[in-house]
């Protein structure tokens, strides 16, 4: 230390806080990425993956998802059986084959959606929760699909509707199919709406691109969790277009709710509760 | 100037045409009956013809990313051009009567043959002024709001809708993003879906994702022979999958995107393609407003006869059948 200060090359603790990391017990403690304090494991699952120190709320896969909103036990798995394929073989710097085999091994799930029916404190609700983990919760044919036919499923079956978006948009490898969905997830909440069923999406970190452009900005009641990023173009894109910075909070839950764009915002750990009371008030 | 803007492969083409402008002015100068006349018709005759047949060599092979680049032509006709060559009787309207009246979308009523329809399209604009007002062709969501405004105005009246997308996408920008961009999009796709009038779309130029999909949920969608539309443009795409945009990435990327009117036609997302003059859209406006005339004739002729609610079940159809996916069960692969 002492000889890289002489160099003029001190490191500050920031610097050297990666290497105390990795002397932590794998598993045991994490630092949560907001506020960097260490936060037990347990305490953080405990609590929703939400930090207790700063209330950050971390991304959690649709499996959790599912597990936090569903009464214990009552979640039926729906549409699993879809698979997705390479229908217009796309290959960029990888095949698209073998990403999506690379991520289905990686997270042993077949594609990024995960729907089914449900009891939210014991009301009967179709859910739909994208997943994250899964190719950045990115839209192709089998999410679309799978969102399409949970529409029409609660629509069928006079259910509301609850569909949790995370999702860095429209998939690129299955291009103009993938923007496809985009219209035909839209058309179904068309029918939804005529058939009077009640749709609450809720919007998590990060929804942006043809999810937002689609399903997500079409709830009767928009919920979004904590700042979260929520936005039709990513941040870069529009620093680059305007050719300035962003202000602060630009694009975040908060400032959507302020834009008139969200109705509620709602910490994860009130969600369930919130979903009760809407359909409550405005259900089947 | 702007008739000289050239395209690598159209050089040749360019290089010729030039020759048979500095032939005609010497043949005007001399005359047709001079002791030169005939040698200089002959010569203006012979390069015409080598013109032409380097034109069908040039466009008859065209990759994935010189289409795009022919779809982004200066002097490619847009939504205005072909207003004047089709439409009779143009009334303008503006305005969403909420935010404000966006430029990039233009919208109205018009005659077109026999019949009457409301007209939507993108404008990317010609001069730099009018380009700058369009913020070249990008709508911001009053642009999407006026467009659903208009086409529910003119599904009230049982008048069909006729709309042009020609978009690089959807202005990203932070008064598009307060104003509800996204929003704007999704509400256009989902009352599209459901608006009780025959809607015929064509992609004239540019269809860059939700910017052009936000007016193109239709009965029947074409697309210009040196059209291309898909979910990111070749560039974004090159950037995000590639790390990088430059010539060779964007040439790839362009051909995995599947973005031509021939690789849309195949995907099932067309359903016609609008052959266009040889040599592009540019370069014979009014012969391509001809065939978009006659196309959009044909399909609105077709489509008045059906009664509404099986027009709505067949557009709902169009829509749900889109995706391909394996429906079995698939063992998910172990760790």
């Amino acid at each position: 230390m002492a000889k890289a200060a002489a160099d003029g090359n001190a490191r500050t603790w920031s610097d050297v806080r990666p290497q105390r990391r990795a002397s932590i017990p794998e598993g045991m403690w994490v630092r949560c990425s907001s506020c960097s304090k260490m936060v037990y494991k347990r305490h953080l699952e405990a609590n929703l993956h939400v930090c207790p120190e700063c209330s950050f709320h971390n991304r959690i896969g649709a499996a959790e998802r599912v597990k936090q909103l569903a009464d214990t036990g009552t979640f039926q798995e729906m549409f699993a059986n879809l698979t997705p394929t390479d229908p217009l073989g796309f290959k960029d710097l990888k095949g698209y084959k073998d990403r999506l085999l690379a991520e289905q091994i990686k997270t042993g799930r077949v594609d990024a959606v995960k729907a089914g029916t449900c009891f939210i404190k014991g009301r009967a609700t179709m859910l739909c929760c994208l997943d994250l983990t899964f190719m950045m919760g990115s839209m192709g044919s089998v999410v679309g699909e799978v969102v399409t036919r949970s529409i029409e499923h609660a629509t069928r079956d006079s259910l509301p509707l609850v569909i949790v978006s995370c999702s860095g948009g429209a998939r690129m490898q299955e291009a103009g199919l993938s923007l496809m969905q985009m219209a035909k997830t839209s058309a179904a909440l068309a029918r939804y709406d005529d058939a009077g069923g009640l749709f609450i999406s809720v919007l998590t970190d990060p929804t942006t691109g043809g999810v937002t452009a689609s399903f997500a900005m079409l709830g009767d009641v928009i919920l979004a969790e904590p700042d979260a990023l929520i936005g039709f173009a990513g941040p870069r894109v529009i620093a680059q277009t305007i050719r300035q910075e962003l202000p602060e909070g630009f694009q975040r839950s908060e400032f959507l709710q302020k834009s008139g764009l969200v109705d509620r915002v709602v910490p994860r750990a009130q969600l369930r509760n919130e979903l009760a009371r809407l359909i409550d008030f405005a259900g089947k | 100037m702007s008739a000289y803007y050239q395209l690598d492969f159209e050089k040749p083409v360019v290089a010729l045409e030039r020759e048979i402008e500095a032939l005609e002015t010497r043949l005007k100068a001399e005359g047709e009956q001079s002791t030169n006349g005939h040698r200089l018709r002959a010569e203006i005759d012979e390069h015409r013809r080598k013109r032409d047949a380097a034109l069908r060599e040039a466009y008859g092979t065209l990759t994935a990313w010189q289409t795009v680049r022919v779809a982004r032509h200066p002097n490619r006709p847009q939504t205005r051009d072909y207003i004047a060559l089709m439409c009779r009787d143009f009334v303008e309207l503006s305005g969403d009567r909420r935010f404000g009246d966006d430029p990039a979308i233009v919208t109205g009523f018009a005659r077109i043959g026999p019949m009457k329809v409301m007209l939507v399209g993108h404008q990317k604009g010609k001069q730099t002024s009018e380009k700058v007002a369009c913020n070249f062709g990008c709508a911001h969501p009053e642009g999407y709001r006026k467009a659903l405004a208009k086409m529910q105005l003119a599904a009230k009246f049982g008048v069909p809708i006729v709309t042009l997308v020609d978009t690089p996408g959807a202005y990203p920008g932070l008064g598009a993003e307060q104003r509800g961009q996204a929003e704007a999009i999704a509400v256009n796709m989902l009352e599209m879906s459901r608006l009780r009038t025959p809607i015929v779309s064509i992609v004239i130029g540019e269809g860059g994702s939700g910017g052009a999909l936000g007016i193109a949920v239709a009965d029947s969608v074409a697309m210009l022979s040196n059209s291309w539309y898909s979910v990111i443009s070749p560039e974004g795409c090159a950037a995000i999958l590639w790390k990088e945009a430059n010539e060779q990435t964007n040439t790839a990327a362009a051909k995995a995107l599947k973005l031509t009117a021939k690789d849309n036609l195949e995907l099932g997302i067309i359903d016609e393609v609008i052959p266009e003059p040889v040599g592009g859209a540019h370069r014979d406006p009014s012969g391509t407003a001809q065939s978009l005339q006659q196309w959009v004739l044909s399909r609105l002729h077709d489509l008045r006869g059906k009664p509404l609610d099986e027009l709505l079940e067949v557009r709902y159809q169009r829509y749900r059948r889109m995706g391909v996916y394996l429906e079995q069960a698939a063992p998910v692969p172990s760790r």
